[in-house]
């Protein structure tokens, strides 16, 4: 019953939170605590419903191939005929399932970290808004819709990564945010539109159908090109190179803003466009390549730079940028199983580890750098031990969930490109390495005399270990359940461990561990030398590989130059055309009035010639002159 | 004998000697003798046409008599501003009088 | 209906006029108010004509028809289509909010008052007509008092205002006398004499039917078009727009940029598309790299502008790029999108302006470099900077995503190239209007600023006006396309014919 009236009324889930960012801006701007709690019930009912959509997915059935369907028109013309409602399949089940619920936590989390500022029911309706759109975005039946509130989540972001607005480097980071967002739409909206010139519909499941038979009979070249095209909006979204410059800069805002937009929900946007459209990519194996190739190198990239990080939520936020590359990975080398898995086992520990550095940082009075805190351990045990439970999900140690997910990905990469397997078995040494420096350097050895922290409010300590249970049988739970069988693309996945490469991961990422042990352990003294010894490689990895400065570069050379070009060809040459004409026909005048000198007699010659002149002509005009007079 | 075309050349000749008058004498008086000269050239005309070729013999002559009178009232109002220019400015030579200019 | 409607609405400023004509100089409040009341009317007739109008029927509704000069074949006629009717919302809602903007002019307020409603009922009548010569009328109507408002109430930046004033004019009038030759050539070709007549309608029939040979056509449209185009501030004929903006008044630069250039646009739909198909089709492809190359170079210029009005002037050249390219697709989806991003846009740039207006009367600065930090002393403000802003940018949930994408659409399918250079736009579009919003209104709190008032009620109303429509018409674009539609539907199987014939030189 439950379920029934959840599947059917599916457009509720986003509209509660959206209401909420109504009411709480018009109504309850001076009320803190109202705000809050409007926020929360709100949420909370969206949760309990997309718990019951996902109830309704699996007792009725529902599949990827025959998904639940209902919509209605938003406008249309004469060849443009555009939707909107609501689609409810597994792989929207485990989303709605993710958003609800970690922005749920989050919303209570926020109710002990953002107490006492000034901003705080500004935070609660712009968290509403975000996650209506968030959830908007998950049930979309077409790329249009998608796409609007793909821009209205890039909005939220804006807005909240600039929430400390006051702060110059903030108000930057949600620029740099939008503004790379921004490119990336730009390319998925060329794709949107070929789509719709070449196929006259925008719907996922019309779609499905149509364009697999289209490269059948055509061939892959042309809606390649349309895929990738399309593809470069997830690149911007979900921090792939070259476009994840925006996601660093994007921990300006508050941590739980981290936590839930760029750790469990917002970056994986992109991830969920390219499942939801699956069945057009999983045709073009040109694509997939593509994103597959981008998707582990992404992954390495990021975690060579996260490798010397200093501050700890840069660390995470690299971190976020190579596990998305990792769920990219998955869905090129074809697992959209392994892809959505992944997708939500790192929701649950990556915003536990986002919440656990807030934890820190609302301790140690926003100290950020992991190498002036350490020994956390005994002043704060609860946030210790949830946040090792973390690190361990990410590395991927059994049976915690990050094992069975990241397993998954290397089992699918490995059957289809033993380089990218090896190269994303590398990437995933990495993570366990700089996770463990991470734990290591902010949670064990000797405390810092400077910092005088104290363990995090029930507030906060709660729906991290919420998040903490979930991380550790957040995968095997699913996992046993045959998560597999639900969401997939094509035939059903068994449920089984393949052990070489399960063993293989496991002892990678304990040599990880022992890594990290080794150079941190026993104080600074061995890391400092390292750092001297790898000279150059350290400063490329410390500097992010220079990105940035290129982009800025760019902007001020070629932007900046196109743009003072224009305006001095305004000035100069367009004005100058209109510019010259008048001053030109005052020059004119001004000449021109020297005929006026104000002689009589010579207006009276002027006047008899033109006589004299006007009688010829007509005269020569009507023959009198030949005809002879009768004078 | 004395046929219209001789009527005709003597105001010819009447005009032109007006007409140079107007454009070439430095007086203003000068000037306004000489649109005397033309207008009674034309009378001349006037009164020659209808002698020798007008049907109705009294249209030309009327027509004369009007430009008697218009003549005579231009004048009357040429010399009053001729007389305004010369005690306001002191002159009534036509190449000083120029102000009516840029 | 049976009430004449739409002369209520366009006598409805002109009422107001000759009311304060007859108040005293000095009753600055009361002229404020009658002017305000007459606009509320305006509007208030304009919604009812907007939701009264059957879009299932479609075709001319409302019509009014008086005879005027039978030899000439000019009459009083009125009416809406699906085309005009949104547009005459558009005027009284631009209208009302440029009142409520102009509250606190506190120098000749009769005159301006009376001079800016002329304006508006300028506009007014140009978008109702039905007769080509009341068109025209209207048309010129509107230029003058600009001149006036602009050089008495304007500021001096970087141009005088005298300079800008006499630019927009001298300008705009030379467009206009091309177009009006462009218009009576194609009058006498029409009919033959005795017979001729300005009713659009039967013009439009003529016009499509193939009677005008090809070559009148082509030239024909050539002289309109620099006279429309020219109003539509389309490159390289914009260049009296930015200068003109900045001199004017707040006001005056929300009707210029929100119904002015629209009303060039709408001539160009109106009078150069149905009148003289072939011609358009000719010049067609030279208009649509024209309005890509508006969007592209006056988005790049935007971002070298500090002073806000420059800025937001050259945006609204950039945006009428994007409707004149919709136009010259000459296809049913970019028509939709171009009559709707005229709604669109005039409400988004009225709102920008709006809101600029307010900082500049409060803190005689429009300079970016000045301002900052005006989130804290004007929070009321600052959202409205930030709707307007995210509408010129094109986010969904606001009007201007549903008109840009439809135009893009549309685009595509005929100009693929111009398309993606033209989409291209809305990268530079982010990059001026966030950086300008970042710079103006967020930062740390500048002290020096701290006495500014934030939005009081007058100002309240332009913005909570535009932004409902915006927002409103964004969230349920049905409501305004579905009227457009019936508009453009019809024009089908010319704009077929169009397609698929063959001109002269077969198109540049």
């Amino acid at each position: 019953m439950w379920a029934e009236f959840s599947l059917t009324h599916a457009w509720l889930i986003p509209l509660l939170p959206a209401s909420a960012f109504v009411l709480i801006s018009f109504f309850l701007l001076s009320s803190p605590w109202l705000a809050s709690r409007l926020a929360i019930v709100a949420m909370g009912s969206s949760f309990l419903l997309a718990l019951g959509a996902a109830a309704a997915v699996l007792t009725q059935g529902i599949t990827v191939e025959a998904p639940f369907v209902m919509k209605t028109v938003w406008f249309s013309m004469p060849g443009l005929s555009v939707d909107m409602g609501v689609l409810v399949d597994p792989i929207a089940a485990t989303l709605l399932f993710v958003v609800t619920l970690i922005t749920l936590l989050v919303l209570i989390y926020s109710t002990g970290y953002m107490a006492g500022d000034p901003g705080y029911c500004r935070f609660f309706a712009f968290i509403s808004l975000f996650a209506a759109s968030m959830l908007g975005l998950v049930i979309a039946t077409n790329f249009l819709q998608m796409f609007v509130f793909w821009e209205l989540v890039g909005l939220c972001s804006y807005l909240l990564i600039g929430f400390y607005f006051f702060k110059v480097s903030a108000r930057e980071a949600g620029k740099k945010a939008f503004m790379t967002t921004r490119i990336g739409d730009f390319g998925l909206l060329l794709g949107i539109l070929l789509l719709q010139i070449t196929f006259r519909t925008l719907d996922f499941a019309e779609l499905a159908v149509k364009v697999p038979a289209y490269v059948a009979e055509n061939g892959a070249a042309s809606l390649t090109f349309i895929a990738i095209l399309i593809f470069i909006g997830p690149v911007a979204k979900s921090g792939q190179f070259p476009l994840h410059v925006w996601l660093p800069d994007a921990m300006e805002g508050p941590t739980p803003v981290s936590a839930l937009i760029h750790a469990a929900t917002m970056v994986v946007a992109g991830v969920y466009l390219i499942a939801r459209s699956f069945a057009i990519f999983s045709v073009l194996p040109g694509a997939l390549t593509v994103i597959a190739w981008l998707g582990v190198f992404t992954a390495l990239f990021a975690a060579f730079i996260a490798l010397t990080q200093r501050e700890i939520k840069r660390i995470l936020a690299f971190s976020t940028i190579s596990q998305l590359g990792f769920m990219m990975l998955a869905l090129g080398v074809g697992s959209l199983t392994s892809s959505m898995f992944h997708l939500m086992t790192h929701a649950f520990f990556k915003a536990l580890l986002f919440l656990g550095a807030g934890s820190v940082l609302h301790a140690l009075h926003d100290q950020a750098d992991i190498f002036q805190m350490g020994g956390l351990r005994k002043s704060m045990p609860a946030t210790c031990l949830m946040m090792g439970t973390a690190v361990l999900a990410i590395a991927g140690i059994p049976p915690f969930a990050g094992f069975f997910s990241k397993d998954e990905i290397l089992v699918a990469a490995a059957h289809v490109s033993t380089p990218i397997y090896l190269l994303a078995s590398l990437a995933a040494f990495m993570t366990a390495f700089y996770m463990a420096r991470l734990f290591i350097l902010t949670f064990l050895g000797k405390p810092n005399p400077h910092n005088h922290p104290h363990e995090s409010g029930l507030s906060m300590l709660v729906p991290m270990g919420v998040l903490a249970v979930l991380s550790v049988v957040g995968g095997i739970i699913p996992f046993a359940m045959g998560f597999g069988e639900w969401v997939r693309f094509g035939p059903a996945h068994h449920a089984g461990i393949d052990w070489a490469v399960a063993g293989a991961s496991t002892v990678i990422s304990l040599l990880g561990f022992a890594l990290a042990w080794y150079i941190y352990g026993g104080g600074h003294t061995r890391s400092n030398d390292l750092t001297i010894k790898t000279g150059a490689l350290y400063t490329w990895s410390f500097n992010k590989c220079y990105v940035d400065e290129i982009y800025q570069w760019f902007n001020r050379t070629f932007v900046g130059g196109l743009a003072r070009l224009s305006f001095w060809i305004d000035i100069h040459a367009l004005g100058a055309v209109v510019d010259n004409a008048w001053r030109g026909t005052g020059a004119a005048g001004s000449e021109m009035r020297r005929l006026q000198t104000g002689q009589m007699q010579q207006y009276a010659a002027v006047m008899l010639s033109a006589t004299v002149v006007l009688v010829i002509l007509l005269a020569a005009l009507t023959g009198s002159l030949v005809k002879g007079g009768q004078i | 004998m004395i046929g219209l075309s001789h009527y005709l050349l003597v105001s010819a000749a009447l005009f032109g000697l007006g007409l140079f008058g107007l454009l070439t004498k430095r007086n203003l008086i000068a000037v306004l003798m000489s649109i005397e000269l033309m207008l009674n050239s034309v009378n001349i005309n006037l009164v020659a046409f209808s002698r020798y070729t007008a049907a109705d013999a009294s249209a030309g002559q009327v027509f004369s008599l009007f430009i008697i009178a218009v003549a005579a009232a231009e004048v009357a109002v040429g010399l009053a501003l001729a007389y305004a220019i010369y005690r306001g400015r002191g002159t009534v030579s036509v190449d000083e009088i120029d102000w009516l200019k840029w | 209906m049976s009430l004449p409607i739409l002369s209520m609405i366009l006598f409805a400023p002109i009422v107001g006029v000759a009311v304060i004509t007859c108040l005293p100089q000095t009753a600055g409040r009361m002229i404020k108010m009658v002017a305000g009341g007459a606009m509320w009317v305006c509007f208030f007739l304009a919604s009812l004509m907007f939701v009264n109008y059957d879009w299932r029927v479609g075709g001319v509704q409302f019509i009014e028809q008086l005879a005027w000069l039978p030899d000439a074949g000019a009459s009083y006629s009125l009416g809406v289509d699906g085309i005009s009717a949104p547009l005459t919302l558009l005027m009284s809602v631009v209208g009302l909010s440029g009142i409520y903007s102009s509250w606190r002019i506190d120098k000749r307020i009769k005159e301006y008052f009376i001079l800016f409603l002329l304006l508006v009922a300028g506009v007014a009548g140009a978008f109702v007509a039905r007769d080509l010569l009341l068109f025209l009328l209207f048309y010129e109507v509107v230029v003058i008092p600009m001149y006036i408002l602009i050089v008495v109430w304007g500021s001096t930046k970087r141009v005088t205002k005298e300079y800008a004033g006499m630019k927009l004019v001298i300008y705009l009038l030379i467009g206009s006398g091309f177009m009006l030759a462009g218009v009576f050539m194609l009058y006498v070709l029409a009919n033959p004499a005795g017979q001729r007549t300005f009713d659009m309608t039967v013009l439009s029939q003529i016009g499509q039917s193939g009677v005008i040979p090809e070559k009148q056509q082509i030239v024909s449209f050539f002289l309109m078009m620099l006279g429309f185009a020219t109003l539509a501030s389309m490159w390289p004929f914009h260049y009296w727009s930015p200068d003109g903006h900045a001199g004017a008044p707040t006001a005056v630069s929300m009707v210029h940029a929100g119904l002015l250039k629209k009303l060039g646009a709408y001539g160009l739909l109106r009078v150069g598309l149905l009148m003289v198909p072939v011609g358009f089709k000719f010049w067609a492809p030279m208009m649509a790299a024209f309005g890509m190359m508006s969007v592209i170079y006056a988005a790049f210029i935007c971002l070298t502008q500090s002073d806000m009005k420059y800025m937001v002037g050259f945006s609204s050249v950039s945006h009428m790029g994007y409707i004149v390219i919709g136009i010259a697709t000459a296809d049913v989806i970019g028509l939709n999108g171009a009559v709707a991003n005229m709604f669109a846009h005039g409400i988004m740039t009225a709102l920008f302006f709006s809101m600029i207006g307010h900082v500049y009367n409060t803190a005689h600065t429009r300079d970016i470099k000045d301002l900052g930090g005006l989130a804290h002393q004007m929070p009321k403000a600052a959202v409205g900077f930030m709707i307007a802003g995210m509408a010129s940018l094109g986010l969904p949930g606001l009007l201007s995503f549903v008109a840009e994408f439809t135009i893009f659409t549309g685009t595509f399918a005929t100009y693929p190239v111009v398309a993606v250079l033209a989409i291209s736009g809305i990268i530079l579009t982010a990059l001026y209007v966030l950086r300008a919003l970042a710079d103006v209104l967020f930062g740390p709190r500048l002290t020096k600023w701290d006495a500014l008032p934030d939005l009081k009620a007058p100002e309240m109303v332009p913005l909570v006006l535009l932004a409902a429509f915006l927002i409103g018409f964004g969230m349920f674009p049905s409501l305004l396309m579905n009227v457009i539609n019936s508009g453009i539907e019809p024009l089908t199987p010319l704009l077929v014919k169009i397609k698929t014939a063959a001109t002269l030189c077969g198109g540049l």
